[in-house]
């Protein structure tokens, strides 16, 4: 693999049951970059997603990641892999038992000796970073769509990651938060200097934030490059034309 | 015919892989509890959920089946037994049977349910990947302890029930059926085996651990939103309850025969 290269992926096939998912599966993506995984409903964008952080193993093919092969990496070393991986699930997936603090504050628990004080100021900072300071008293089920993504956002960078994988940041929510979340990628990319995974069939926000597109239409890239690169290609056409994925849909 | 036996097999296949997964997801909470110290905050807040908030029921169905148990006795041995062994036999009925397998059934409805519903909650909103997402393994985090607190809290809440049972017990015998305090203290003593309690207890760690972690384990297997979490719940239910009756035919077996 290429020193330029975070992650790869290498003819990777994928079924659940009897339905094909990931069909050959074969890019990159670059350290440093915003890449952005785009296809229509049911193409396998979030199991793409699901095999980086090793939820999932391949059927067949290798996907490497920071050097790691994820279908032989396991113990130990898987975790150190993942405590480098920040995830926003697309349902912010935070603990609704806990409160913002305790949200943000759990990788760090689990994975620093950091004392409490130490933690705070940490928590503070990932905070202020997505502009949610002062609303570590809420309760999750307190919190908008939009507030309770950037909480999450703040929960994946508290142990300042490599990379941060971003599953349908904008579902679910109005134009105007779409933005903001769309700011804060962008934002977190300048600030931190991290590799960016984002799986989304959002296009404005594509075209806006990613310095590398991968389209995706039934388990294979259909078109790949620069936004300009796949803008220009006909598969593009035909996704924004609602052509992609009509049938066997994962 | 053809179909029929296919969907017989189809079921065989599926109860065999559901036990296949049951027995390795056991063996990984077992290699959990080296974490136990790690996770003791989980614990104890566990164990503060099962607790204390099974205590109002437990009082319920105790006081009520200790004074049914002691009603029935005294009807059914009336004409034939001496009064005092009404003591005797609802003390030793509560201690080997009535208490572990009442509060089994019951926490399997309160505590069982309640964990696959919340665990089951937690996967189908995807916190449970996040966990895995973080270097957290969701059976250290989510099984072990609700596993641990079920070993150390039914065991207690039972005990309590077999008290509170007793005493509703001795109350009916003294205020209801004319026995008096003497005959009834004569008959508990006149019986009382210090073995029974070792069964009763056993029994109880058992269902503990089992109520706990077939809930967290049905909960980790949910899949399909609120009706997937539904259908969990009573999994669990139904699950830890037909587990219980097995468990208590052949714990009964193994140490009174």
């Amino acid at each position: 693999m290429a020193d330029d290269i975070a992650i790869s992926f290498d003819r990777v096939y994928k079924s659940f049951d009897e339905n094909r998912v990931l069909n050959g599966l074969t890019f990159d993506i670059p350290w440093k970059r915003v890449t952005t995984i785009l296809g229509p409903s049911g193409c396998g964008k979030s199991v793409t997603l699901k095999h980086i952080i090793g939820i999932l193993k391949a059927d067949e093919g290798q996907v490497v990641v920071a050097g790691h092969d994820m279908s032989t990496i396991k113990g130990d070393p898987l975790l150190d892999l993942r405590k480098r991986i920040g995830v926003l699930f697309q349902s912010a997936a935070l603990f609704d038992s806990m409160n913002v603090y305790e949200n943000v504050a759990f990788g760090l628990r689990m994975h620093t000796k950091f004392p409490e004080d130490r933690i705070r100021d940490r928590v503070a900072v990932c905070l202020n970073e997505v502009d949610m300071g002062g609303s570590e008293d809420t309760m999750p089920v307190d919190l908008s769509g939009g507030m309770r993504k950037r909480v999450a956002l703040a929960r994946a960078i508290a142990l300042e990651p490599d990379f941060i994988l971003y599953d349908e940041p904008t579902t679910g929510l109005d134009p105007r938060t779409s933005n903001v979340v769309g700011d804060l990628i962008l934002a977190l990319q300048n600030n931190l200097d991290i590799t960016s995974v984002v799986v989304t069939h959002d296009i404005p926000l594509t075209t806006r934030i990613s310095d590398k597109i991968a389209l995706i239409d039934r388990g294979v890239v259909a078109a790949s490059g620069t936004v300009e690169e796949v803008e220009e290609s006909p598969t593009f056409q035909k996704f924004l034309d609602g052509e992609l994925g009509s049938e066997d849909e994962a | 015919m053809q179909r029929l036996f296919g969907a017989i097999g189809a079921k065989i296949v599926r109860f065999l892989t559901q036990t296949h997964a049951m027995s390795i997801y056991f063996a990984r909470t077992v290699v959990q509890l080296r974490y136990a110290y790690f996770y003791r905050k989980q614990i104890i807040d566990q164990c503060y959920t099962i607790g204390v908030g099974s205590f109002p029921l437990v009082c319920l169905v105790s006081a009520f089946s200790g004074m049914a148990v002691s009603i029935q006795m005294a009807y059914q041995m009336e004409v034939y037994v001496p009064d005092y062994m009404v003591g005797s036999i609802v003390v030793r009925s509560v201690v080997l049977e009535l208490a572990p397998i009442l509060m089994g059934l019951v926490l399997a409805g309160r505590v069982g349910a309640g964990i696959a519903s919340e665990v089951g909650t937690m996967k189908v909103s995807e916190q449970v990947d996040a966990l895995t997402s973080m270097a957290v393994d969701p059976v250290g985090y989510l099984m072990m302890p609700r596993f641990v607190a079920g070993l150390i809290m039914i065991p207690l809440l039972v005990s309590y029930s077999c008290l509170l049972s007793i005493s509703a017990g001795f109350m009916m015998s003294i205020l209801k059926m004319d026995i008096s305090v003497y005959n009834f203290i004569k008959g508990m003593k006149l019986d009382f085996m210090p073995y029974d309690v070792v069964v009763g207890m056993t029994k109880s760690v058992v269902y503990g651990g089992a109520i706990t972690f077939v809930g967290s384990f049905v909960g980790l297997s949910a899949e399909g939103g609120a009706q997937g979490v539904g259908r969990a719940a009573t999994a669990a239910c139904v699950i830890s309850s037909a587990l219980i009756l097995i468990l208590d035919y052949f714990l009964t077996h193994t140490m009174l025969t």
